[in-house]
């Protein structure tokens, strides 16, 4: 069937099978290569992406459900340079290999969206459900709450 | 990996449709809302439908509304919609901490009540939940609506009272009368990703009756009305509640599996039930831990 989907602005009419996965539909038919593919079954958030503007795990979406819906990626939240909170982390030298960075930039993104002032723990919160396998995850929180000063003024 | 299986996907807009739809289909039918679950099913082969109902665009299934003592949980409220009710808040906050609990922020923002109890896999956190508030599943079907008590509800892993060409349209739970005090305690080795290892729910009441139910410990979630019937009455000192955790072994019967040993499910059953048990009645006293601190 054909879905109807907006992809960072841009709109995209796609025919798709009901089987098809968002993620793999985002990856291979956009083009959009930032969601990433990992567990895929809700558990490393490495996949993603905002849906509406709320954070959704792209592998738990058939294409179809998306169909009339709002996608961002990290492609499209950067666009007109790194945000504050991307600059904080890469400042602050928060990744290592960076397989978890888009979807924890757009987790922290969306906390500081609602929350400009979060304390340590709902930083954890927000990015609770995406696992980075190298960093400990302190420097990632560090640089979050970081970001968190200058967020509103700077983004 | 893709999804290997094929199916039809359809997306009602109404009830009726969504009724209709189901009654002419052949073959195996799978409901759809959030789809934290069914999508993995479907990836690992788990379940292979031959047609997929999506109901999210269906009218009337969104709302948390209050009718008196009753709260009810339209089948497409998520549990961040639960997080972020005031009406949950100040009515039934542990429906809260539990919600709170479940999953990741992500997983929240889809993942929906009425889909957890009809996945009904025995560490859905909403289970205990529902069963110590007295809840009833709302039911539509080709003959029209029932109500089905949350006791009846749950048959097996992954089994449910839900017949063919049925659809779940919400929850309601009654707020039990006076002042009351509840706890969800939840055991996991890690938040954001993991399912309950064990969990308990207590609800502390006036006049010292109490309802108590396990999940994660048994085929399904299970209350313990034994256990309630050695706390109702009496005044919840440490012996009283060393009494009832003697008989959590009779209440539950845990399995062994990667996430937790019987053995470790069934005495964390104990801690938690002595947790929760003093988490409950001291916030029904008006003190204790805020709703959503975590008892482990």
């Amino acid at each position: 069937m054909d879905i109807s989907i907006s992809v960072n602005g841009e709109p995209w009419v796609l025919s798709v099978e009901p089987n098809d996965v968002l993620l793999d539909v985002l990856r291979s038919r956009v083009g959009v290569k930032s969601p990433k593919i990992g567990c895929e079954r809700g558990d490393c958030g490495t996949c993603t992406i905002l849906l509406d503007g709320r954070t959704v795990r792209s592998c738990l979406v058939l294409a179809v459900e998306a169909d009339r819906h709002e996608i961002t990626t990290v492609e499209g939240i950067g666009r007109d340079g790194l945000t504050a909170l991307q600059r904080s982390l890469w400042e602050l030298n928060a990744f290592q290999c960076g397989f978890c960075a888009p979807g924890i930039v757009l987790a922290a993104a969306e906390l500081l969206e609602e929350n400009p002032h979060p304390s340590r723990e709902e930083v954890q919160e927000a990015i609770g459900g995406n696992l980075c396998r190298c960093t400990g995850y302190e420097p990632i929180i560090e640089a979050v709450l970081a970001a968190a000063a200058s967020w509103k003024e700077d983004r | 990996m893709t999804i290997a299986q094929e199916f039809e996907y359809r997306r009602p807009e109404t009830l009726e449709e969504a009724l209709e739809m189901l009654a002419a289909a052949e073959g195996d039918v799978r409901l759809l809302a959030g789809g934290t679950d069914l999508v993995p099913w479907l990836r690992d082969g788990m379940i292979a439908p031959d047609l997929v109902v999506d109901i999210k665009g269906v009218e009337g299934l969104g709302e948390i509304a209050e009718d008196g003592e009753t709260v009810s949980f339209g089948a497409l409220v998520t549990f961040d919609d639960v997080l972020r009710s005031r009406l949950v808040a100040d009515r039934l906050p542990m429906v809260r901490e539990m919600a709170g609990r479940v999953g990741s922020v992500g997983i929240r923002h889809r993942a929906t009540v009425v889909g957890n109890i009809c996945s009904a896999v025995p560490s859905c956190d909403a289970g205990p939940v529902l069963l110590v508030y007295g809840a009833s599943v709302h039911v539509a079907g080709p003959d029209g609506s029932r109500e089905v008590p949350i006791d009846d509800w749950f048959l097996g892993p992954k089994r449910t009272a839900l017949g063919p060409g049925e659809i779940v349209t919400g929850v309601s739970l009654r707020v039990p009368a006076g002042r009351h005090g509840g706890a969800y305690v939840r055991l996991s080795r890690y938040a954001g990703e993991d399912l309950a290892q064990a969990s308990v729910a207590v609800t502390a009441m006036e006049e010292d009756r109490y309802r108590v139910a396990f999940g994660a410990v048994a085929p399904t979630p299970v209350r313990a009305a034994h256990l309630e019937a050695c706390l109702n009455g009496r005044p919840p000192t440490a012996d009283r509640a060393d009494r009832a955790a003697d008989l959590v072994a009779d209440t539950i019967s845990p399995i062994t599996d990667m996430r937790a040993s019987k053995e470790y499910r069934l005495r964390m059953s104990r801690v938690m039930l002595k947790r929760g048990l003093a988490a409950a009645v001291a916030r029904r006293d008006g003190g204790g831990p805020a709703y959503g601190t975590s008892l482990m």
